[in-house]
């Protein structure tokens, strides 16, 4: 993998090989903590701290880590730098983290942070890493602001918090659509965003598994 | 080399020191952030007070909403008896150090509420209230007291603010469940709480609080309006769970007590 430059590995995760839209992890807090802007955003920049630091502490000692426990001793990495995160959003942004709550908590789990870990940290050098990691966030971010740009403007007439629509509840015209502060809405704006994505790159789209062959045998009349 | 990477011994070693490293790194920035994390909540129950109770400022500075909050008189209450109670009988030395929620799960501070009485579906019930006093001289002007009872998916924890006839709500606010957004969620729209002001808990007989979450709007013309107020549409059950709540802590076993106490300056 020598042959990937710093700019490559930091900008190709944003459109070309986007975590969520083309990996498909991350997909559970994608779903629960995309109802406003301003939480998505805080989460965002928990994310990309975590993963880019994660990586760098992932690869400064990759060498050392016996193979036998390198998961375990990531998993050690990740979490240790995900309570941080999570004990300097309760001192300095107390309001965002109550919101957030157990998410942050759970960046531990996501799948992003221990993929790039394992994937790219492992088999590479501390600044390279480093940059996947803040590109992995970057590309998890867009997906995530993408989702919570529509959610929140047309599920509560907002955007960070601004009322641009003002909703029938506080005597406007505007009525919401609750099903988009629900989490599976965030499922079919990410499936219209993949579509979006692999229209505009179709090198992005999978082969399919099967081919469906003709019908050659008429069964009804 | 990499044969020697795989050794047990080394393994352990190598496993021990990247928990005593990670151990430090976490629990400096836990012991460093304490201070400002504990500060932020005692804060925030502040900030929720006096917004149940109607005079937090729009924008509030820290500060300022620290300076309004030291008017209140912070007191202890036995939901029993009615009176007020020394912090030092719960171990506490001040009276805002108290959590009755805590208290709720601890037996010895608390009372297991029968379930046919138990309409705020809670299970336990703390011996000791945290109450808030406004006075103006030697008179009550307003009293703060929390509520919390289950709505539909969560425990809702709020706050009712009474006038000094311990009759007219102030205001209510939740400042912590998790009801549907949209549907539930909407007991945080200030549209729906701005209602709730002037409402009577009780009629005349002081008995049983009255309050009523009907549907289809409240108007003047509505008998007892004075007890009613509009439910949330799409939320019945939150809207069940809060009708309950608030008439379970106003009752009998909750703050019924100390209220007829204050009522009849006997505290």
């Amino acid at each position: 993998m020598s042959d990937m430059t710093a700019k490559q590995v930091l900008f190709e995760p944003i459109f070309s090989n986007n975590p969520i839209g083309l990996q498909i992890l991350g997909i559970c807090s994608a779903l629960a903590v995309t109802t406003s802007m301003n939480v998505t955003i805080v989460m965002c920049l928990s994310v990309i701290a975590v993963t880019a630091f994660s990586n760098l502490a992932v690869s400064l000692v990759r060498a050392k880590i016996p193979n036998s426990i390198r998961i375990i001793a990531q998993m050690t990495i990740i979490a240790s730098l995900v309570i941080v995160v999570d004990q300097l959003l309760k001192a300095y942004a107390y309001e965002v983290s109550k919101q957030l709550s157990v998410f942050v908590g759970l960046i531990i789990t996501n799948c992003i942070v221990m993929g790039r870990a394992e994937g790219f940290a492992m088999k590479n050098g501390p600044w390279l890493s480093f940059l996947d990691g803040i590109g992995n966030g970057m590309g998890y971010s867009v997906m995530l602001l993408f989702v919570a740009f529509f959610r929140e403007l047309l599920g509560a007439g907002s955007l960070f918090g601004v009322t641009l629509l003002v909703p029938v509840s506080q005597g406007g015209w505007y009525v919401p659509n609750g099903l988009l502060l629900l989490p599976p809405s965030a499922f079919y704006i990410i499936g219209l965003a993949i579509w979006a994505l692999r229209a505009w790159k179709p090198e992005q789209v999978e082969e399919a598994d099967f081919k469906m062959s003709r019908h050659t045998h008429k069964e009804a009349f | 080399m990499a044969k020697a990477k795989e050794t047990v011994s080394r393994t352990l070693m190598v496993a021990l020191i990247l928990s005593i490293v990670f151990s430090v790194i976490v629990s400096t920035a836990s012991v460093l952030l304490r201070p400002a994390q504990i500060k932020n909540q005692n804060l925030d129950i502040k900030t929720n007070i006096l917004a149940a109770s109607g005079i937090l400022p729009e924008a509030a500075s820290a500060e300022q909403i620290e300076d309004i909050f030291t008017r209140f008189d912070v007191r202890l209450v036995d939901l029993d008896s009615g009176a007020f109670v020394e912090p030092e009988s719960v171990n506490v030395q001040d009276p805002m150090k108290f959590d009755m929620y805590k208290a709720s799960s601890d037996p010895d501070m608390s009372t297991k509420i029968p379930p046919k009485e138990d309409m705020a579906g809670i299970k336990r019930r703390p011996n000791v209230a945290k109450v808030y006093l406004l006075r103006e001289g030697d008179k009550v002007t307003r009293v703060v007291l929390p509520v919390h009872g289950y709505g539909l998916w969560s425990t809702l924890y709020g706050f009712v603010s009474l006038e000094g006839d311990l009759n007219t709500i102030e205001g209510l606010g939740f400042y912590a469940h998790a009801e549907t957004p949209g549907l539930g969620g909407e007991v945080d729209n200030p549209r729906w709480k701005s209602q709730w002001v002037g409402k009577q808990l009780y009629d005349e007989n002081k008995a049983e609080p009255q309050i009523r979450l009907v549907k289809g709007g409240v108007d003047a013309n509505t008998a007892n309006s004075q007890h009613k107020v509009d439910a949330l549409s799409g939320a019945t059950l939150t809207s069940r769970g809060v009708e309950n709540l608030v008439n379970y802590w106003m009752g009998d076993r909750g703050y019924a007590a100390f209220l007829k106490k204050l009522r009849e300056g006997k505290v």
